[in-house]
């Protein structure tokens, strides 16, 4: 581990930034980056690293080749992904076994190697940069751009690209009114759902009474399928608290705290690491840098639970009591952690304030659309080709980015819905997809923001499955104190099982949007009013799905278990065995070359086998048993 | 002192008084359930709802918990309060159909159906027994358990406690557990036994002029505008 120097100036610390980045610029390597976050590591990326270093040193180019271990670089779906420098190279799923020829082809011999390239699903073009990519070339990678460029343990790395330059200048020349000033300006709003100025909020938070003021960081991400967050903490922690530092001084607060949930392991332990460091380097403590400025900050772990993203349900948690919201007024920016004025900001927003500052408010302001500004990190899941964490300027539409940077839906399939903003968001269907994504787009077509999750689903995805899936998510994550959440999402689900099983009565729908309004009207926080969302949406833009499955008994997707049966479309089946070897109940019978049968009596209805079938043999039927009952 | 509008009055309240002690104040009717004058306001049960602010913004709020501003502009019985206080009494009594104190609270709003399946958990979660048991007792006894759907109250670990001193108050005050409804037993459907006045306000309603204040705020005038 690199000792880290101590900084007592504002000048020595610029100076050191300066010669950093003037290293890296100048005394320059090839440089080989390798991505590790959650994400990489799941799918082996460490020992991706561990051979590609031995390779290196078996190659005698141990001082002539940097090799970087960093977060992800937004394409999860092709980890471990490599980057080399200087030529640019893309390379995919790479594996241990790949680290000779990498070392021998691509370094000493400069040339790319094809099978290690990225091939788009739409043209079959090979890309060997990163720009050539159909999934980075729209993409606007203000914030997470920089996490392919640093190590996220090292400190020096942050300074090498210029990072603390903007609390640097926040510091040297900035009065906080000013920073706020700055930060009103440019139109940033929050990143964590409800995309309330942030500007606004510091500047409440700074002329509340009292002497002790807190802000801390909102890293509760619990969203399924959303992951942006973690990515950042992991990626580039120290961008995020830089730009806590700022407010920090902009708001007069001492302390801070991230609130980060334990089940980001690798999130906990980089932040960690990173304040460490900044300890050691004299950024954070008592009087920074001889300026007067103090600030502590502490890493506060959550034990998970969904509502703590709720700010005052957080500071519940971080006070050691139950993660339960209270009623606003007052808000945390009067009286929020320990009765103190508070503000609390999420991850991505925190991690834009440096950027904002960087660029000044007036191009960040160019950035994006009226009441929008700046660029906005989506997690892009679901049924689609390219997954990944991807960032865009706000107003781009959804075709854009499900089409143009995601590829489209894989398997030919048709594009039915997509979710957005977590489990309090709502679907949108096909004639939404030229809708712009902001805030006020998104929330005028009955979903919102939220914190970035984009759901992709296909035609095989049934909605009323989808609303319930996400219903039972939250019947589990409502902490349980108001009746209309706790009842209202338990009742709401029980009402959609009984829907999918094909016991739904005419009157279902009236009631399920009776209580889904009283829901969202009566609920005391964030929670249980967005709770709705998905069955509203769904009920708005799939209501069709619904009565066929309250009319007709029948689940148009051929998802819902209680209303389908798998067979064998004997015309088609040539007896291929894929789906005989996919049964998990062994409920499939056949030989080779042979029409294949499925064992009602065995099957599961777990669709493996509609899954495993290459030439759509099987089919999803109504259950003709329905009809007896 | 605070001054802002309630039901289109002029209200005068102290500062850090909440909207419901207010309206308790001018005589206006808020049903209640998980509040009580001893303890904490909690905000748990939403019977106490309010409408609060004017066009798009209006939104619905707990008054037991909202403190009053300077120029709140607030309405206690409109339709949609009224709505949404029907749908809460219906899902607590789907959860303890046995409750006289619920069965009563729905014959006042005129909530004959009980469209969900009847729990009997016996228990709406109100927090009465909780808040009661830490502040007035200083015993912290029982608390809540899990989250949710899972959510119950019960002794830390589910043991017994060794700092209940059995003083009972937490039955006194449990609005479910103790007196009973003695209609039928309610099962799929509710008793209203004690739904036996009629409404005389089918012309117009007004808050101000409805004689029913002993029965409460029924709000069937305004459901029978609705259809």
């Amino acid at each position: 581990m690199k000792k880290v120097e101590n900084f007592r100036t504002i000048k020595d610390l610029s100076a050191h930034i300066t010669a950093l980045m003037k290293e890296r610029k100048e005394n320059w390597r090839p440089t080989v980056t390798i991505s590790a976050g959650t994400c990489g590591r799941a799918r082996g990326s460490l020992k991706v690293v561990e051979a590609f270093k031995r390779a290196v040193r078996e190659a005698g180019l141990e001082d002539k080749v940097i090799v970087r271990v960093t977060g992800c670089h937004g394409f999860c779906q092709t980890e471990p992904n490599m980057l080399i420098e200087p030529k640019g190279f893309f390379y995919q799923k790479v594996e241990p076994r790949h680290a000779k020829a990498i070392v021998e082809r691509t370094i000493i011999g400069g040339k790319p190697i094809p099978e290690l390239l990225y091939k788009d699903p739409v043209t079959g073009v090979k890309a060997t940069t990163e720009r050539a990519m159909r999934f980075y070339r729209k993409q606007k990678r203000l914030i997470s751009g920089d996490n392919r460029l640093v190590d996220p343990a090292s400190i020096d790395d942050y300074f090498s690209i210029g990072g603390y330059r903007s609390l640097l200048k926040v510091l040297r020349a900035k009065s906080p009114g000013k920073v706020i000033e700055d930060i009103k300006r440019s139109g940033l709003r929050g990143r964590g759902g409800a995309g309330f100025p942030t500007g606004r909020k510091w500047e409440a938070t700074r002329s509340s009474r009292g002497t002790v003021k807190y802000i801390i960081c909102n890293a509760d991400e619990g969203d399924p399928g959303a992951y942006m967050d973690r990515s950042l903490l992991e990626g580039n922690p120290h961008r995020i608290i830089e730009g806590m530092m700022i407010g920090a001084y902009a708001m007069g607060a001492a302390d801070g705290y991230i609130y980060v949930r334990d089940e980001y392991p690798l999130a906990v332990r980089n932040v960690t690491a990173a304040i460490d460091d900044l300890y050691k380097a004299g950024l954070l403590g008592k009087d920074i840098l001889g300026t007067g400025f103090n600030f502590d900050l502490h890493v506060a772990k959550g034990a998970g639970a969904f509502v703590c993203g709720e700010e005052t349900a957080l500071i519940a948690s971080v006070e050691g009591r139950v993660g339960e919201p209270r009623q606003r007024p007052p808000f945390p920016s009067q009286k929020g952690l320990w009765g103190k004025p508070t503000c609390i900001n999420n991850v991505e927003t925190w991690a834009t304030v440096p950027v904002v500052i960087r660029l000044g408010a007036d191009r960040f302001g160019a950035i994006g659309t009226k009441g929008s500004k700046g660029t906005k990190i989506f997690s892009l899941v679901g049924k689609i080709m390219n997954t990944g964490l991807v960032e865009v300027p706000m107003g781009i539409t959804l075709r854009e980015i499900i089409y143009d940077i995601g590829g489209g839906i894989p398997g030919g399939k048709e594009f039915k819905a997509v979710q957005t903003g977590g489990p309090s968001g709502g679907c949108l269907p096909k004639k939404q997809l030229d809708l712009p994504v902001d805030y006020e787009g998104l929330a005028a077509a009955g979903s919102i923001m939220g914190s970035g999750g984009m759901i992709v689903m296909d035609e095989r995805t049934c909605m009323v499955d989808v609303a319930k899936y996400f219903l039972n998510f939250l019947r589990d994550e409502s902490c349980g104190k108001c009746v209309s959440c706790r009842e209202g999402t338990q009742r709401m689900y029980e009402i959609m099982e009984r829907i999918s099983e094909g016991k739904g009565k005419e009157s279902d729908l009236a009631l399920l949007e009776e209580l889904a309004m009283a829901c969202k009207d009566s609920s005391l926080c964030a929670l249980g009013q967005t709770a709705a969302n998905p069955v509203l949406s769904t009920l708005k833009y799939f209501r069709h799905e619904y009565e066929a499955h309250i009319l007709d008994k029948r689940c148009p997707a051929g998802v819902c278990k209680g209303l389908i049966r798998y067979v064998v479309v004997a015309e088609k089946c040539v007896g291929c065995l894929s789906c005989k070897n996919a049964c998990p109940s062994g409920a499939i019978k056949g030989t080779l070359h042979d029409i294949h049968l499925i064992d009602q009596e065995k099957c599961l209805k777990c669709g493996s086998c509609l899954e495993a079938c290459r030439f759509e043999a099987i089919e999803a039927r109504r259950d003709e048993a329905i009809l007896i009952i | 002192m605070i001054t802002f509008r309630m039901n289109g009055l002029e209200v005068m309240a102290e500062e850090g008084s909440t909207v419901l002690e207010t309206a308790r104040f001018y005589g206006l009717a808020i049903p209640t359930l998980c509040h009580h004058e001893g303890l904490t306001p909690w905000g748990g049960c939403r019977l106490c709802l309010v409408e609060i602010g004017e066009g798009p913004r209006a939104r619905l709020v707990s008054s037991c918990t909202y403190p009053v501003e300077e120029g709140l502009v607030v309405r206690t019985d409109t339709r949609r309060v009224i709505a949404a206080r029907r749908m809460m009494i219906e899902l607590m009594l789907s959860v303890a159909p046995g409750s006289k104190v619920l069965q009563d609270l729905a014959s006042k709003f005129g909530v004959t159906q009980m469209r969900f399946v009847p729990r009997n958990d016996e228990c709406v979660l109100c927090g009465l027994c909780v808040r009661m048991c830490a502040e007035q007792m200083a015993a912290n006894a029982i608390g809540f358990q899990h989250r949710g759907r899972k959510r119950k109250i019960s002794t830390p670990f589910d043991a017994r406690s060794e700092v209940c001193r059995q003083c009972g108050a937490c039955i006194y005050i449990c609005p479910a557990c103790q007196l009973r409804c003695q209609g039928p037993n309610a099962e799929t459907a509710l008793c209203n036994g004690c739904l036996t006045m009629e409404p005389t306000c089918l012309e117009q309603y007004d808050d101000l002029q409805c004689w029913m204040y002993d029965a409460g705020r029924c709000g069937t005038c305004v459901r029978e505008k609705t259809k």
